[in-house]
């Protein structure tokens, strides 16, 4: 959508839009819908048609500075008025203002006489009257197929109504027609032959006793719009359309860490913990401790000051509160704090869509860093394994491109599939961490591993997870010569470890005493040695000397000799 | 409220206003239909409700709230107001019987 064409090129303009104001509708629609076009909005009865309408006019009025006209033909304006104001809409008001004017169109079968030909010119002398009295841009015409149960002569409706939208294209006002939807049609007087701009479908389904609203675009001449069923909310706020689906793999990442809460996991996750913004699976059977890794990590990231909310499917908040003070986690502080945020709800409280809704609501609302989805699993009371990965997965990409970090836990079966999750979310995770019982020796012990964890290094061992007073530890692995083990088979082969090290140690010590005395021998032994060499040496060196002695003496009295017997001549 | 048997009427009104027709008619400015009506309706009510009737003929193009406060739709409209009960007719009057119908006169 950044590449608009230059102004150069002769490219006719985009079509213009109008903003609905609608949450999300206007995301879909790439802008809203057609301005000065009609809009057919249809759908059964209690899909929410009128609602959409009004919703229309209203934000057109506040938001926009569009004043709108709604033509009603099934309610009166008190009624209407009393209708929305659920929504914290004030009608009244609005209407005093000259921002909304109702116009309450009654036509009864029973009163009127047919006499011979006729055409509409009443409805649209009011409508033009409504609509320059103050200026409208927008109009509703709510619904307008009733003229056909008021009048018989079908072949003038047909014309006036085609007369109709042509005439309000003319007029240059944004009209919202709805229309009952019919067996075979999108209505049931085929009014989408006569408003071939833009057509909106609102449907309300039930299944498995489970209600859900869906709205889908039609068609949309001249525009690009989402084709898919978008499930939609009308709550205290009106409609919320959220196009969760609509997203497209390319958020930002980050390599920012966040820690798990436990340190020695932190350590098996590259020292650091997880990645910002990314999605983790902690995946188990009962008991094994999922939930307390949840709280733990919670725990934390309230600690370090990041907002987080715990959407709980199974559990009270209370519950948890006080199941984590077990473990020396304190959630209630942090609660206090306004730092985390509980939601609990039955997962068959709403559909599967509404869930989503909702999470993605409250997530927008509260800001937060981290969430946490416990469990997951029953979800799937609600919907298909399908369903609930498809949920999952805009889940987590609508997630990622909010930066915020998800953590799922669920119930893995303890069967022979147990790798699998039920809900076969596992390939769409960033990191899963699998808690296991491992049962030996009569006794059960929670082993827990990194079966993957993309974009970083981690440990491949399997650490023994133990749930203490003090909170969650992860003992250093050990391996055995049987291979790892775990619980009091742990203990005990510790034990005989540490025995036979205390009798090394001492074995080593004797020997290391021998060494040094027979050191001491063989250094005594070298110094007498040493002793007899140097008294041999002496002796060696005291008869050369001597040698040398006798030898210049007799040279001296050699020389003596000659001197003497030369004076003697 | 009745009180003579032979009194047929249901309303309590004096036996001039039961006979006398208070008619609006509403048309669309000078369209054919409008045009129809007008020179429709004269006929029959001379033909038949002679010098009992008055006749209004209101352009709804030269007062355009009166659209919405008399709940205008089809157009040309005729109302009936008097006498009882209030009777809508549409169209323009060229079904004499309808008109009749309409209006609570027998055609004889």
């Amino acid at each position: 959508m950044s590449l608009e064409p230059s102004e150069s090129s002769k490219m006719p303009s985009r079509l213009p839009k109008s903003n609905t104001g609608i949450r999300g509708l206007d995301e879909i629609t790439a802008g809203g819908l057609p301005s000065g076009r009609p809009t057919l909005v249809c759908g059964s009865a209690g899909s929410g048609k009128t609602l959409f309408s009004m919703e229309f006019l209203v934000h057109g009025a506040t938001k926009y500075k569009e004043p709108g006209v709604f033509v009603a033909f099934e309610e009166k304006a008190e009624e209407l008025a009393v209708n929305v104001a659920s929504l914290g809409f004030n009608l009244n008001q609005l209407q005093h203002d000259g921002q909304i004017r109702v116009d309450h169109v009654r036509i009864e079968r029973s009163e009127i006489e047919e006499t011979g030909e006729y055409n509409l010119d009443g409805l649209f002398i009011r409508l033009a009257y409504a609509i320059d009295s103050i200026g409208a841009k927008r109009v509703v015409l709510d619904t307008i197929e009733s003229l056909f149960s008021g009048l018989t002569n079908q072949a003038v409706l047909r014309a006036e109504l085609r007369r109709l939208f042509e005439w309000l294209k003319e007029k240059k006002v944004t009209t919202i027609i709805t229309g009952e939807k019919g067996e075979a049609s999108l209505t049931r007087q085929g009014l989408e032959e006569y408003v071939s701009d833009c057509v909106i479908l609102l449907d309300h389904r039930v299944e498995n006793k489970i209600s859900t609203r869906i709205l889908r675009i039609v068609k949309y001449r001249g525009s690009v719009h989402g084709t898919n069923e978008y499930p939609f909310l009308i709550d205290e706020e009106g409609i919320s359309v959220l196009p969760v689906t609509s997203l497209q793999l390319n958020h930002p990442v980050s390599s920012e860490r966040i820690s798990s809460g436990i340190p020695a996991l932190d350590k098996m996750l590259g020292g650091e913990g997880f990645f910002k913004a990314s999605s983790i699976l902690v995946s188990g059977t009962a008991g094994t401790g999922k939930t307390s890794i949840a709280g733990s990590f919670i725990d934390r990231a309230c600690t370090d000051g990041m907002r987080a909310i715990y959407f709980a499917f199974e559990e009270s908040p209370h519950q948890i509160v006080r199941n984590m003070r077990s473990i020396n986690i304190d959630l209630q502080a942090h609660v206090d704090s306004g730092l985390l945020l509980f939601s609990a709800s039955r997962p068959t409280l709403n559909g599967l869509e509404m869930h989503l809704l909702n999470i993605v609501k409250l997530v927008e609302k509260f800001q937060p860093s981290v969430i946490v989805l416990d469990p997951i699993s029953n979800l799937v009371t609600v919907g298909s394994n399908s369903e609930v990965r498809s949920l999952l997965t805009r889940l987590i990409d609508f997630l990622q491109s909010q930066q915020i970090t998800v953590m799922f836990t669920a119930l893995a079966l303890n069967d022979k599939n147990s790798e699998q999750t039920d809900e076969g979310v596992s390939s769409l995770v960033d990191v899963w961490v699998l808690v296991r019982d491992i049962e030996s020796n009569g006794e059960r012990n929670r082993g827990l591993y990194v079966m993957k964890s993309r974009g970083m290094k981690h440990s491949n061992q399997v650490r023994e997870f133990v749930i203490t007073d003090e909170g969650l530890k992860l003992v250093e692995v050990f391996l055995g010569p049987v291979g790892v083990l775990t619980g009091s088979a742990r203990e005990t082969q510790q034990l005989l470890e540490k025995t036979s090290e205390a009798l090394r140690d001492h074995a080593v010590s004797r020997k290391d005493r021998e060494i040094e005395r027979k050191r001491l021998v063989l250094e005594s032994k070298i110094a007498t040695l040493k002793e007899e060499f140097e008294s041999l040496q002496e002796e060696l060196n005291k008869s050369y000397i001597e040698d040398e002695l006798k030898k210049s003496i007799m040279e001296d009295n050699r020389k003596e000799l000659t001197r003497k017997r030369d004076n003697l001549l | 409220m009745i009180k003579d048997s032979h009194d047929t009427q249901d309303w309590d009104d004096s036996d001039e206003m039961d006979n006398h027709f208070v008619l609006d008619l509403f048309i669309a400015g000078a369209s054919s239909n409008s045009i129809r009506a007008v020179a429709n309706l004269r006929e029959i009510c001379e033909k038949y409700i002679k010098e009992r009737y008055t006749l209004r003929v209101i352009d709804v193009h030269q007062e355009k709230s009166l659209a919405s406060q008399e709940q205008l739709v089809a157009l040309p409209l005729l109302i009936k107001s008097r006498p009882y009960p209030e009777r809508r007719l549409i169209g323009d009057m060229s079904d004499t019987q309808k008109v009749l119908k309409g209006l609570g006169i027998s055609g004889e």
